[in-house]
């Protein structure tokens, strides 16, 4: 029997409204990961012996920060008597889409790896669990899925957010290619990386990696929210519009100011999920040096967001700074929100379509309350967390967990070379940190490496 | 044709780097055992540069002398230089690297191969190899002999079908001055083996005498040399220098007026060269903006006056060879001896071979060396050796041996070959060894020297000085984790003076020789050392100084070797398996790998792949219960 050297997790149950559900582990570290994020009871022993088939209460806690992530009950099964055959846990959690994501990356980050659509089953067939038309349904499943999820993985990503994951990877391929060259290639004359050159160019790719996870690191967002920024030129309703959001869900935090100069922020939750709503200040050419950090500020807030709500006045016709404003936000996610419909309309349709956003357009009034939970609907849509999506989810957690990956292992890399420890240490981490990457770019053989030396360097003696 | 009266259990066709190891494994095993060369005076011939090892080289052949080969004791004996390269980087990446003395090389080898017995020689060319039942029975030779065998070994390096070519002229060869072999290559294929072209080419030999060595760079080797062999005590021969120059832009120049002519540029040569060894025309042509490329000056041994000038290798028209030579400082008045020239020739593309280099059509049919499509006598002498031992013990009866990829550069190598072809002459580079930490040069004999002894090719006394050092290394491993060191005066002083902070308490003595800047030495003189054999401490300070990074490369071994021992049934049918694409079942297909494992190291092969493989083979086994 094949023995499996890695432990998978996933969420067994369908993502969406439920009381209850399930995160399963599976794999030899089974018992070594329920440790780091499993605590007993409510006194959060650390310390407690895990019984076979028993219900154990307790909480799950991320493994850095040991935080609550949520209220449990776990089930451990020890190999063989498990579905898979190997060491397993059951995880039981509270339902609907944050819990059950929060218990998976505590899970991930205790150094499980995400499940490939039917592993569960493939592991239970090879360990002689299932039977063979179970068996071929499952490989139908690895098929249909399994090939395309991982071609689809780099399609779901923005043109942006992939071209700056192929720029790390290829500077991580030429930094290898440099550590490889001067390994195997010593007596030719290539000039080759000093140490301290090195670390300058692993800590610049630590630094973009980071930049990067902050896309995708779903666990961060959900504890600190979805950032939604509201953006428009001055006088289209931004503040209004944030009261209108605020209202909708709880009282509202503070006054807002007739003319915001800075950013304003509240806290709103749609379906669970929680929302972190930005107010920008007005952007607009100007010359006032108070006015222009305000605007310098809402454009930086844009950047950060989620989704952008671009906010237009439909009462008045189309500004050359609502042109401006588009273009800032057409390679972010949006929502065109024309406000003031309680008012006489004269932005025609033509005009909307002269700004380039490919977003979806919501009427509101935010004075009068219309079109509010619509754009809630919408901002969810853009958010990636309408109905059920585990799809999408799985893909962005996959790369959250790659580049998290990818960040350690340079870390790693980083420390040999204060250590001073020559190249052939260095290039083991190295290459754990493009293998990484290469689960989201596409692998990096030897071969490669080897190409990139012969095409630079003039090797040959 | 007059058959021979008497049987052999293996003939080797060739008389080089890997013909010679194969045959004396196979002898050695107890097999009676043929060579048959074109050239008798020519055995272990150094057809091209003078030198033994190098980087990722100097591992083969210590795993090579580890196993009972004899390529390192031959470079013992006839090494005019010897140099450690990478020293100032950690153990695993630093290979030995000797100048030899050509004549010398041949001689020791010839010696060899005539004293061992079981083992004869004749000069002839194999011209055909007799098939029965897919299964070799003998070979005939163009002296109207035929020779009745169990097994035959394939060592035929750049002869078959040789074609050399200076400037736009060509003509047969097998190597400058011998004669090719071409009828085999015909039987080859008329077998069914599929057959690439492939490239190579040496530099033009130059006269000492006409060098102005003065003005020249001095390259001397290592003082003391340290010899390649685990056996050799101590290399006596006297060192020599190698020098080095460099080429010009008006060197560049002349070259350049000769592309016009190169056989290499107006597509003549039609065989693919190798990337890391090209010829001075392609160096100038790929990088303009380099001004100059270097030349090391290596002389061919004590009684010649031949100069192997090192990285101009050139099929150029002979009148602009000699005219750019005359360009380089020190050259300036320099005669040639022998002309530089490109060869190609025909290999077996070598996924149609097993691991143990037998080919997969036809049964007691082993390929060794260039006939695979490598390039290097280490690579060559490698492969000569597990062809030799596996075509021994299927005389024998007995298991194949095969070393995988975390034990020893060989399997690398095979496996890469036998995995995924090769489309260029192929050379070792560590960079190629995933386990690269664990396979390095010093620990060859722990890694390897029990198997050859299990082989019988490492003799009883051999083999017991290896398990003395093997028990001493774990010995002193031991001690070090147990005993500490007090903060003494003496202890602190020396670890001061060594740049290495104080210590506070008492510590184990391993944890101080993981610093990196203290030595085993440095213990000894802190009085805490043993008195050992510089191997053992030497091994003692690796182990324990890289441990951390020691283990992980173990634990990646045991991931590794879960996926290995999974094996794929050699008649699986892969059309049988649901849900692979037409691309991945044709490259199962080709390749036909033994284990799971080996199937994902085919380029190509996805891990859904795998997954439905896996699947697939796990039904077979129900349904055979079931049943």
């Amino acid at each position: 029997m094949l023995k499996f050297s890695d432990t998978i997790v996933a969420i067994a149950t369908p993502l969406g409204e439920s009381a209850l559900a399930v995160v399963r582990l599976s794999g030899p570290q089974t018992e070594e990961i329920v440790r780091k994020v499993f605590r007993l009871g409510k006194a959060l022993k650390k310390d407690y012996q895990l019984k076979e088939r028993y219900v154990h209460y307790g909480f799950i806690v991320d493994p850095e920060t040991e935080e609550i992530q949520d209220e449990v009950t776990l089930i451990f099964y020890r190999e063989p008597r498990s579905y898979t055959t190997e060491d397993m846990a059951e995880i039981l959690c509270h339902g609907g889409r944050i819990s059950p994501r929060k218990v998976l990356s505590a899970c991930l980050k205790a150094g499980a790896r995400l499940a490939e659509p039917g592993e569960f089953t493939k592991r239970a067939f090879l360990g002689g669990r299932v039977d063979l038309t179970e068996a071929e349904a499952v490989l139908e499943v690895i098929h249909a899925r399994a090939e395309k999820a991982h071609k689809a993985a780099l399609n779901q990503l923005s043109g942006g957010l992939r071209k700056r994951i192929e720029k790390i990877a290829e500077r991580l391929k030429e930094a290898m290619m440099l550590v490889e060259a001067s390994i195997d290639f010593p007596e030719e004359e290539i000039e080759f990386l000093e140490p301290e050159e090195l670390k300058n160019k692993l800590s610049s790719c630590i630094e973009d990696i980071k930049k990067l996870e902050r896309h995708f690191g779903l666990s961060r967002q959900i504890k600190e929210g979805f950032p939604i920024a509201i953006v428009g030129r001055p006088n289209v309703g931004k503040s209004s519009l944030l009261n209108a959001l605020l209202k909708e869900e709880r009282a509202i935090v503070t006054d807002i100011p007739g003319t915001t100069r800075d950013t304003i922020e509240g806290e709103i939750s749609i379906q669970g999920i929680p929302i972190r709503v930005i107010d920008t200040a007005g952007i607009r050419k100007t010359e006032d040096p108070v006015e222009r950090i305000g605007v310098e500020r809402s454009i930086e807030k844009l950047k950060e967001a989620a989704v952008v709500l671009v906010v237009l006045d439909a009462s008045e016709g189309l500004q050359e700074e609502d042109l401006f404003i588009a273009d800032l936000a057409k390679d972010k996610r949006h929502i065109v929100v024309l406000n003031k419909t309680d008012l006489p309309q004269k932005l025609r349709k033509e005009d909307v379509e002269k700004l380039g956003l490919k977003g979806p357009v919501v009427k509101t009034s935010a004075k009068k309350h219309t079109g509010i939970e619509k754009l809630q609907r919408e901002i969810l849509e853009q958010a990636g967390m309408a109905g059920e999506m585990p799809d999408e989810f799985i893909v962005n957690e996959r790369h959250a967990d790659a580049l998290r990956k990818a960040r350690e292992a340079l870390e790693r890399c980083k420390a040999t070379i204060e250590t001073g420890l020559s190249n052939e240490f260095i290039a083991i981490d190295l290459k754990e940190a493009l293998d990484r990457l290469g689960e989201i770019t596409g692998e990096t053989t030897t071969d490669d490496i080897l190409n990139m030396i012969f095409e630079r360097f003039c090797i040959g003696k | 044709m007059f058959t021979f009266d008497e049987y052999y259990d293996v003939v080797v066709v060739g008389g080089g780097h890997a013909g010679i190891e194969a045959a004396l494994a196979a002898a050695r095993m107890g097999c009676k055992t043929l060579m048959i060369t074109i050239n008798a005076d020519m055995i272990g011939q150094t057809s091209c540069n003078p030198a033994i090892g190098g980087l990722a080289k100097g591992h083969l052949v210590k795993e090579i002398d580890a196993l009972g080969g004899e390529m390192a004791k031959a470079t013992d004996y006839a090494g005019i230089q010897f140099r450690v390269l990478n020293t100032k980087k950690g153990p695993a990446v630093q290979s030995s690297r000797a100048q030899i003395d050509r004549k010398l090389y041949r001689s020791y080898m010839k010696q060899v191969v005539e004293k061992q017995e079981n083992l004869d020689v004749l000069q002839a060319r194999v011209e055909g190899i007799l098939v029965k039942n897919k299964r070799v029975w003998a070979v005939d030779t163009n002296i109207e002999l035929r020779f009745r065998t169990k097994t035959v070994v394939l060592c035929t390096g750049t002869f078959l079908k040789g074609l050399i070519h200076i400037g736009l002229n060509n003509f047969p060869a097998g190597r400058l001055g011998d004669f090719p072999a071409y009828k085999l290559s015909e039987c080859l294929k008329r077998l069914g083996l599929r057959l690439g072209r492939l490239k190579t080419g040496t530099t033009p030999r130059l006269d000492a005498n006409t060098i102005d060595f003065s003005e020249l760079e001095v390259q001397h080797g290592d003082d003391p040399p340290k010899p390649f062999s685990f056996f050799t005590e101590k290399i006596t021969n006297k060192q020599l220098p190698c020098w080095i120059t460099y080429t010009n832009e008006k060197t560049h120049e002349i070259i350049r007026s000769g592309f016009s002519r190169s056989p290499l540029f107006t597509g003549v040569i039609k065989g693919i060269g190798p990337r890391y060894c090209p010829s001075i025309e392609d160096k100038v042509a790929r990088f303009p903006e380099k001004k100059r490329h270097q030349i090391f000056l290596e002389p061919e041994g004590y009684d010649t006056v031949e100069i192997y000038p090192n990285g101009i290798p050139t099929s150029l028209p002979i009148d602009i060879q000699i005219k750019f030579i005359r360009t380089i400082k020190g050259l300036e008045r320099a005669k040639m001896i022998r002309p530089g020239y490109a060869i190609e020739y025909d290999f077996v593309i070598p996924t149609q071979l097993k691991h143990t280099l037998e080919t997969k059509e036809i049964e007691g049919l082993f390929c060794a060396g260039q006939i695979n499509g490598t390039s290097g006598y280490e690579e060559a002498a490698a492969q000569g050796l597990i062809a030799g031992i596996n075509a021994a013990l299927k005389v024998l009866g007995k298991e194949p041996f095969v070393l995988s990829r975390s034990e020893a550069y060989i399997g690398v190598l095979i496996d890469d070959l036998v995995t995924k072809g090769t489309n260029e002459p192929y050379r070792m580079f560590t960079s190629r060894a995933e386990y690269r930490l664990l396979l390095r040069e010093d620990n060859a004999p722990l890694r390897l020297m029990e198997k050859g002894y299990n082989l019988g090719l490492i003799s009883e006394s051999q083999i017991k000085k290896l398990r003395e050092y093997r028990e001493l290394i774990r010995e002193e491993i031991e001690r070090l984790k147990k005993e500490r060191a007090r903060p003494t005066v003496i202890v602190n002083k020396a670890l001061e003076e060594k740049g290495s902070s104080k210590i506070e308490e008492s510590v184990p003595l391993a944890q101080l020789l993981k610093r990196p800047e203290i030595s085993y030495e440095d213990l000894e003189k802190m009085g805490m050392g043993r008195k050992l054999p510089e191997y053992v401490k030497r091994e003692v300070e690796i182990e324990v100084k890289y441990e951390g990074y020691i283990k992980r490369q173990m634990e990646q071994v045991e991931r590794f070797k879960r996926l290995e021992s999974k094996r794929i049934p050699e008649w699986i049918d892969y059309d049988k398996v649901p849900g692979l694409s037409t691309e991945v079942r044709l490259k199962l297909k080709e390749v036909r790998p033994v284990s799971i494992g080996q199937a994902s190291r085919i380029p190509g092969v996805t891990p859904a792949a795998i997954s439905a493989l896996l699947i697939y083979m796990e039904s077979l086994k129900k349904k055979r219960k079931a049943s």
